[in-house]
């Protein structure tokens, strides 16, 4: 079957089972009223609340699904914050980060002896570095998304991912996050990938055990700034 | 009909009865009840709009589907305008002829897969094994099931039918080229043996399928919920990503795709939100520097069009989180194999009929006690019972069941039709039961009950019927 006539038989077979015809105006002025005003439905409560009670839910949140969260004041303290991560979990002073501008920021020679390294992961890449645009707190969400500054292989092939982000940028819901995509991206429109992480990699497929860094990092660091 | 769906051989009686016997499967089945159950349970109870969202999700869905010509188009043209294209398939065989095709065009040599029942319905894994792809599955459920040469037993936990022993013993007995002393004893190892291998395999795959759980008009994105993250992998290393979905997977925006989500790692596992939650549209942007160079979108039809108009239309919704199965007292009881479709428990019993046809699955909507758990349960809120009860009088219509059930199906008709008659048969009745039953007041045999009284023996009645009681009582207490 042709990709014209596959296309035809579909939505052929779809509007006789309606019952309607192509042209309906009505229904299809619903329909584009409904992607344009995209409209939200209830907010959870726990995701009405304000700044300093969604950066401690975002903690909260994560924390339980298995990630370190550390907040830090300064700029600083968040590249001490890395290195001392990685000498926890035993890896070597080496890390991958793509272009952001906000990660290029941070007074990396204070911890001079880290090597640094941009551009998307390599197979034996052991630990990565990315920033997230907004966090959800209901959920313990990050909304990671790609590109240059944030390639999204450094989301999933090294054992260990520091997730930075701003605690400006951290909002309630969902819903708040999509409309600060909206504001970067335009309406209608996303990155290639969004990445939506919540903890590090898991998997309960054998005997409901959970077991972590099933295919992604085994380790999460989230850093929550400012 | 191929691949996952119910085949004509299939005997789920003798199934059945395999599986209640079967004591390794008892003993996993048990972690159905211990995990998913109670989790589900938890998770619904600290978020308190849960039941709000349930009717705002079901009207998302009544929404879409029913203007979803119009949301399908609208779909096309984003992903079109993204750089991907769509591919529509009427039936199984169109899709995976798309899928071949697809692969052929970049001389694909290995395949990797996310999760997909969607695959799994349409036989995708043979047919591009036929071809000489080598297909490898990366969710490690789904890693195992293929290793064994088996189909998923549930749709979310493929292997919740296997004990950690038999694991072990696939894994010593397929990957010969490791050391036969190493530790597998916990399920840890057993999961860094299968990163291990897999990670080979993501970085040489040509190819990346997976599923999707929702697509989004809006922005023309396709989600996959995954923990393991073995999805984002599949989408994000090979240099073409193929999402092969079922049309009624559509909703209109991201705040319709949010509140659902919020429904359904909730129902499933009885996680706030998976670990990954990803939305992906299009191939590679200019500036990227890293995923897939072609992106394309299979929408599958295979009858879902067909139930958008008939009393079956409710499942459309179903948005695949199996509470349905892991509260079902069936499913507990046998799993997931015996029902000989890869869509198993009250979810399955609805909808392998219509893919499969009622002639070859006419057992599936009568595997259950119609007790309404699992309706209670879906997020969706489906009516499950009254479908599989909708199945049985489309199998009676159809003539299928066997001739003394159909008689006795009239016989009770005809009496129950007449109150009195009925009421009558009924007194009769109970006395011959207290009159057998003897002094012992339990009855261990009846005839035309063999096999239900083989496991179970029954109290005596009272020796009065239920309406003879019940007009007693009135008269007593009229002043």
């Amino acid at each position: 079957m042709s990709t014209d006539d596959a296309r035809t038989a579909v939505l052929g077979r779809v509007r006789a089972a309606l019952g309607v015809a192509s042209l309906d105006r009505a229904r299809k002025a619903a329909v584009a009223r409904r992607l344009e005003r995209h409209p939200r439905g209830t907010l959870p409560a726990r995701a009405k609340q304000g700044r300093a009670e969604c950066i401690a839910l975002l903690s909260e949140m994560l924390t339980a699904q298995g990630a370190d969260v550390r907040r830090v004041l300064t700029r600083k303290d968040a590249v001490a914050a890395i290195a001392s991560y990685l000498g926890t979990c035993n890896l070597p002073p080496r890390i991958r980060l793509g272009k952001d501008g906000q990660l290029a920021a941070l007074p990396w020679r204070d911890a001079w002896d880290i090597e640094r390294s941009i551009g998307p992961a390599r197979p034996d890449d052991q630990a990565a570095v990315s920033r997230a645009v907004v966090a959800a707190a209901e959920t313990g969400t990050l909304f990671l998304v790609s590109g240059a500054d944030n390639p999204t292989t450094l989301n999933f092939l090294p054992e260990a991912h520091a997730i930075l982000i701003e605690t400006a940028d951290i909002v309630g819901s969902y819903e708040e996050a999509w409309d600060r995509l909206r504001g970067m991206y335009g309406a209608g429109r996303l990155p290639r990938t969004v990445n939506l992480i919540s903890g590090p990699s898991r998997t309960a497929d054998i005997e409901q055990t959970i077991v972590r860094g099933a295919h992604g990092p085994r380790r999460l660091l989230v850093l929550m700034l400012g | 009909m191929s691949g996952g769906m119910a085949n004509a051989k299939h005997d789920f009686r003798s199934a059945a009865a395999e599986a209640l016997a079967d004591r390794s499967l008892q003993k996993a089945l048990h972690n159905v009840k211990r995990g998913f159950v109670s989790k589900r349970e938890a998770a619904k109870a600290k978020l308190p709009e849960f039941d709000t969202l349930r009717e705002e999700a079901r009207a998302i869905k009544d929404h879409t589907l029913s203007h979803l010509d119009l949301y399908l188009e609208a779909y096309e043209r984003k992903v079109t305008e993204c750089g991907g294209q769509v591919h529509y398939a009427p039936g199984a065989a169109d899709a995976r002829a798309v899928v071949l095709r697809l692969c052929e065009e970049v001389n694909a040599k290995l395949v990797t897969k996310g999760k997909s029942m969607v695959s799994e319905e349409i036989g995708l894994n043979e047919h591009l094994k036929a071809a000489k792809i080598e297909v490898v599955e990366t969710d490690l459920g789904e890693y195992i099931v293929q290793l064994r040469g088996e189909r998923p037993s549930h749709i979310i936990a493929p292997v919740i039918h296997l004990n950690r022993e038999s694991i072990e013993l696939e894994f010593r007995r397929k990957h010969e080229r490791l050391k036969r002393d190493r530790r597998l004893d916990q399920a840890q190892y057993l999961v860094a043996e299968a990163r291990a291998l897999l990670r080979e395999k993501f970085l040489a795959a040509d190819v990346g399928i997976t599923g999707a759980n929702l697509l989004i008009a809006e922005t023309g994105s396709s989600v996959i919920v995954t923990n393991e993250g073995n999805g984002d992998l599949t989408e994000t290393l090979p240099r073409m990503h193929i999402v092969i979905a079922s049309i009624e997977k559509i909703v209109p925006t991201l705040e319709d795709a949010s509140t659902i989500l919020r429904l359904l790692a909730r129902s499933a596992t009885g996680q706030e939100i998976t670990t990954y939650t990803t939305f992906a549209t299009g191939p590679r942007r200019d500036t990227d520097p890293d995923g897939p160079t072609q992106y394309h979108v299979v929408l599958l039809d295979n009858g879902r069009s067909e139930m958008l108009s008939n009393e079956f239309a409710d499942m459309l919704r179903c948005i695949r989180c199996g509470a349905c199965l892991n509260h079902c007292p069936v499913y507990g009881a046998i799993g997931g194999h015996a029902y000989g479709s890869i869509y198993p428990g009250p979810m399955g019993a609805v909808l392998t009929p219509q893919l499969a046809g009622i002639d070859r699955a006419r057992d599936l909507p009568l595997a259950s006690s119609l007790c309404g758990r699992c309706e209670e349960v879906c997020p969706m809120d489906i009516p499950l019972p009254d479908m599989m009860r909708a199945w049985r009088e489309r199998d009676f219509a159809r003539g299928n069941p066997p001739r003394a059930e159909r008689r006795l199906l009239k016989l009770w008709a005809y009496a129950a039709k007449r109150p009195r008659l009925y009421h009558a048969l009924a007194g009769l009745f109970a006395r011959y039961l207290v009159r057998r039953a003897g002094a012992r007041g339990r009855l261990s045999r009846l005839p035309l009950m063999q096999a239900w009284m083989s496991l179970r023996d029954l109290p005596a009645p009272e020796g009065k019927t239920f309406h003879q009681l019940h007009s007693r009582m009135k008269a007593k207490d009229r002043p």
